[in-house]
């Protein structure tokens, strides 16, 4: 059959370790771009990153926490333990329609594994949650409390989880636009319902008794109700963490499926 | 030794591809657009056969629309043929398009690493070469600016020198040279009589005469999606301008 070795070097061809450390190779040059790109023009970079949840943070206070009078103990750290998380997934997915088509001159003209492009996209929005993690802590810590050691375990174990998530949500999203190009406004409107129908500006308590259940179906609650869990009261839920794993692994499945039945077909439509 | 083989191939597009060929084109081949819009879809490449000898150069040409583009994205790997059969052997180094895989903040250094690695080397390899592709695009004092201050030639350059230090065995050009300084031009010129010289096989499309008489072994002609004719390329240029005479009006070889 057709030897397509398109751009791979020869080394590449003799073994699965290799080409792993080619998709490694290429992953870092992506994501290191998209940082570059955010700190080059702007020295507010990280700024930037922090300030945009901080500033969501500030205006539920001010309308749910103040104005409506929604009773949580800590509301501002309640709030922010959940959007900072938030901020790394709504980025991700509203980006991710644009992907493929941002890249069209290339993707019509190398064979490259495309999908490494959503990761670092992924990768990125991460990156800027983790350096944005001692930010909560800050809050934590003017709040008189103090992280607990289980933030050892819980980060990467809910990252990972995230990571798995995103990408194979944003996976799907991005193969998908080419096709329906619709699908740009669609995922604003659903990540922006999702973020209603998820607790983060209000606590899984606060829903009645009979609707409790309706939030293990919504398959992004699990990961920022352990989030939220794990920065304020550093505990490690594994029942949420199992419940995070399994969306996980679904949308990672359901993503890498969808990315391999279309993406052939990628430099005809993009 | 073969190095790319075509054998009855076809590519077709469905019909809301049709926009594809540019709405003149589709007008003066009317009677062709009918026929493809009624059976559905747009031949992009009707039952395409030839063959390229490993180290050969071959210049693709025809009027846009005629499936040159699309011949080399079925060389490259983006597309897929609906029959017949490609068969490549060998590294494939496509040169992009300006400023394709380039990103106009990054610095040509950083963008040097973006591209090799795009292209399929690794950081290290990419580094490894890093003197050299410097050396070759001439832009040593651009080196640590940002991209968007390039000119467009210099792009180009610089895309050029990645290109051309991957190592393929099979190179794409797709009507890229153009665009350099007269001096970056014959040193692509060189490059590529060197790249001749090592085996390295060459597929061309360009509609400057000038570059496939200099450059090509042969050249193949398409037309509509076949192949139209085939051979030397000065004679086929001269069968080739004769087509478009009544077309296009003696000023133009080929429509633009």
């Amino acid at each position: 059959m057709a030897q397509r070795e398109c751009g791979a070097s020869r080394s590449m061809r003799n073994s699965q370790r290799t080409h792993g450390s080619y998709l490694k190779d290429l992953l870092f040059v992506l994501t290191q771009k998209e940082i570059k790109l955010r700190y080059k023009n702007t020295w507010l970079g990280y700024i930037w990153s922090v300030a945009n949840p901080l500033a969501f943070a500030l205006i539920y206070f001010i309308a749910f926490g103040i104005f409506m009078r929604v009773q949580i103990q800590n509301y501002p750290l309640f709030l922010i333990a959940g959007l900072f998380p938030w901020q790394w997934l709504a980025h991700s997915l509203s980006a991710a329609p644009n992907i493929f088509l941002a890249n069209a001159s290339l993707i019509k003209k190398v064979r490259f594994p495309s999908n490494v492009l959503v990761a670092s996209t992924v990768l990125n929005a991460g990156i800027h949650f983790v350096f944005s993690i001692p930010v909560i802590l800050g809050f934590l810590l003017a709040y008189g409390l103090v992280p607990s050691w289980s933030w050892l375990v819980g980060i990467p174990v809910f990252v990972l989880a995230q990571f798995m998530s995103v990408y194979g949500l944003a996976l799907a999203i991005a193969s998908l636009n080419l096709f329906f190009r619709d699908l740009d406004r669609l995922t604003s409107l659903v990540v922006t319902m999702l973020f209603f129908l998820t607790p983060i500006v209000y606590s899984s308590s606060m829903i009645p008794a009979q609707y409790q259940m309706f939030v293990y179906l919504n398959p992004v609650a699990p990961l920022m109700l352990g989030w939220q869990q794990l920065f304020l009261a550093g505990e490690l839920n594994w029942s949420l963490i199992a419940a995070s794993y399994l969306y996980a692994l679904l949308f990672l499945g359901v993503g890498s499926l969808i990315y391999q039945k279309l993406s052939w077909k990628f430099a005809e439509v993009v | 030794m073969i190095a790319i083989r075509f054998e009855h191939v076809s590519k077709w597009y469905p019909r809301y591809h049709q926009v594809l060929r540019g709405f003149k084109t589709s007008l003066l081949h009317l009677s062709e657009t009918i026929r493809s819009f009624r059976q559905g879809k747009f031949m992009a490449l009707d039952d395409v056969s030839f063959e390229l000898e490993k180290g050969e150069t071959v210049g693709l040409i025809g009027p846009n629309g005629s499936g040159k583009s699309t011949a080399m994205a079925l060389i490259a790997g983006v597309l897929k043929a609906n029959s017949g059969r490609v068969d490549v052997q060998g590294r494939i180094c496509p040169l992009l398009e300006l400023g394709a895989g380039f990103h106009p903040e990054l610095t040509g250094r950083e963008n040097i690493i973006l591209n090799g690695v795009l292209m399929g080397l690794t950081r290290q390899e990419v580094l490894d070469r890093m003197d050299e592709i410097i050396a070759f695009s001439e832009l040593e004092s651009f080196l640590d600016q940002p991209l968007r201050i390039y000119s467009t030639g210099m792009v180009a350059r610089l895309g050029f020198s990645v290109a051309v230090h991957l190592e393929p065995d099979i190179l794409l050009i797709d009507e890229i040279l153009a665009v350099g300084d007269l001096h970056f031009q014959a040193r692509c010129r060189e490059k590529i009589d060197e790249f001749r010289k090592r085996g390295v096989t060459i597929v061309l499309v360009s509609h400057s005469t000038d570059e496939i008489r200099r450059l090509c072994d042969r050249a193949v002609w398409l037309e509509q999606g076949r192949v139209a004719g085939e051979g030397e390329p000065g004679l086929l240029l001269s069968r080739y301008a004769e087509r478009d005479l009544p077309l296009c009006g003696p000023a133009a070889p080929a429509p633009a």
